[in-house]
């Protein structure tokens, strides 16, 4: 792990970024190859029959199939690309919103990124369905036994993240989602934090809806993936029409492509999937068990290292959670807290973190946020707690 | 790089700190012509603004409120800068008026927070009925 943060082009004069659940750095290989297809082999997939236009399409094919291993998922037909966790999260809402009815109830943890949330607001306001909170316990897990006691005859979704993106807490994602399938429940996993630190396997987690983005897990912006079951994605109607996702064409009516082609109206982000490969193959390289234990170490370090600080608070430590820590100083609002911490090349986020009904819920208008990933280092988290001390010298 | 990091140098020199620390025109105002809040829900930033009008003029301006530094300072910056003013002049107020004022340079994010006084005050101005 020490060598991997000469890979990193951006992290090579003296920035300190501790800001990865917001995005992730990349590595050479991965703006090497976008640039590749740029230079080389710029065509659109699927349509052509020249040269370049294959090489496209073949490349592009090829990160399918990766996806698939990386989620283990049972078929690349299961594999659609999108724009990013959010878009991934707003189709699998569309469609699982087709078989949900007036008075149909979803369950939102109180986890939830707004990107797994604002979309079933829409969704409830249009189609009469109504939201409820699945709110974690005291030590702030989200249990099997707070489900079962809300799940009525009229529940039919349940938004549920895998990993927080305040405090990175991981929720036992199998247990719940048998739960809910024991009750015909559909489950839309968001997976954005998770992706990138723990190995997913979608058929073991027996997952309805999954997404994540390239960006979080060294890949370029633009690009993500929603899994959906085979079964449930056969069922359902394309939300966005367009070229390529059509069969036969009339008027007011046509037939629809197979799966995955479906769901992917248009040219898509060529040059994302091809960076989002490279992303796959440098992550593969390391192994997910590989930085699911670096990664934790590094937030073992962060909370004892913080929890000696006199004045600093940790939001939302439990058992489960890793990765990342949000946290406030005594006396300093966040937002000047990220500001010093820049003076030292420091990049930590402040706000709400798109999470304010977490924050809602813990009676803190915003927190700071201090997360890591495969490039950060002990040292690294020797510098926040610098940087901290220098934030509270300032407000003495 | 250097000039982004030269801004954050910048950014808690004295008088913010100053201001933010022993605010001026600090307090609710009982008998305020106008009370006016705003609220960044973003951050939590938090502010409310009181005035007591004489004809046109604020005679009296004061606020309170909690957030970060900057949107302290310039709150408490800012009221010093009305009191005795009148209304078309505090409307005509803009964002390199405040900078000036704090005397630093903002990325668009803290702006928000430097620009919530100015929001405030000038949403003030506008309610008062004749």
């Amino acid at each position: 792990m020490k060598q991997i943060k000469a890979d990193f082009p951006a992290l090579q004069d003296g920035l300190i970024y501790l800001d990865n659940a917001s995005t992730t750095q990349k590595p050479q290989v991965v703006i090497d190859a976008m640039v590749d297809y740029y230079t080389n082999y710029a065509a659109n997939v699927h349509r052509g029959i020249y040269a370049t236009s294959e090489r496209a399409s073949e490349r592009f094919d090829a990160v399918r199939e990766q996806v698939r291993a990386f989620l283990n998922a049972a078929s690349s037909a299961e594999i659609i690309f999108t724009s990013g966790a959010t878009a991934g999260l707003n189709l699998a809402v569309r469609l699982v919103g087709q078989t949900l009815q007036p008075g149909d109830v979803v369950l939102v943890s109180r986890y939830e990124h707004h990107a797994n949330l604002i979309p079933w607001q829409l969704l409830a306001r249009e189609r009469g369905v109504t939201l409820r909170w699945f709110e974690p316990d005291s030590a702030g897990e989200l249990t099997v036994d707070t489900l079962v006691a809300l799940i009525t005859p009229r529940t039919k979704a349940l938004a549920l993240t895998q990993m927080s993106n305040v405090n990175g807490y991981v929720a036992p994602i199998k247990d719940l989602i048998a739960l809910a399938h024991q009750h015909g429940i559909e489950v839309v996993v968001d997976a954005a934090q998770s992706a990138s630190h723990l190995a997913i396997d979608v058929q073991a987690m027996d997952a309805d809806f999954l997404a994540f983005s390239g960006h979080k897990l060294l890949g370029p912006t633009g690009i993500g993936v929603l899994y959906g079951k085979r079964g449930i994605l056969e069922t359902r109607e394309p939300v966005f029409g367009g070229g390529g996702m059509i069969e036969d064409v009339e008027l007011e009516q046509s037939t629809w492509a197979d799966l995955p082609a479906k769901f992917e109206p248009g040219t898509p982000h060529i040059a994302g999937v091809i960076g989002l490969g490279a992303a796959l193959d440098y992550l593969m390289q390391i192994g997910m068990d590989t930085i699911e234990r670096h990664v934790d170490e590094l937030y073992k370090l962060a909370v004892m290292q913080l929890s000696a600080l006199p004045g600093v608070q940790l939001y939302g430590i439990n058992d489960h959670t890793t990765a990342m820590v949000s946290f406030g100083v005594d006396g300093i609002h966040p937002h000047d807290v990220a500001s010093i911490l820049d003076r030292s090349q420091l990049a930590v986020r402040a706000g709400h973190h798109c999470a304010q009904p977490l924050h809602k819920s813990w009676d803190i208008p915003a927190s700071s946020r201090a997360s890591f990933y495969i490039y950060n280092t002990p040292d690294d988290i020797i510098a926040l707690v610098a940087g901290i001390k220098d934030a509270q010298r300032i407000f003495a | 790089m250097p000039n982004e990091f030269l801004r954050s140098m910048d950014l808690y020199q004295e008088n913010i700190l100053d201001h933010y620390r022993r605010p001026r025109h600090h307090g609710p105002l009982a008998d305020a012509d106008v009370t006016q809040e705003e609220h960044n829900p973003v951050c939590g930033d938090r502010l409310t603004f009181y005035i007591k009008f004489s004809g046109d003029s604020l005679a009296e301006v004061s606020f309170t409120g909690q957030g970060c530094a900057i949107s302290q300072a310039a709150a408490s910056m800012l009221c010093e800068e009305a009191v005795g003013r009148n209304r078309q002049d505090i409307l005509s107020l803009g964002t390199q008026d405040v900078l000036d004022l704090l005397g630093v340079t903002l990325g668009p994010t803290r702006l928000k927070c430097a620009l919530l006084s100015l929001q405030g005050l000038h949403n003030a101005c506008a309610v008062r009925a004749v």
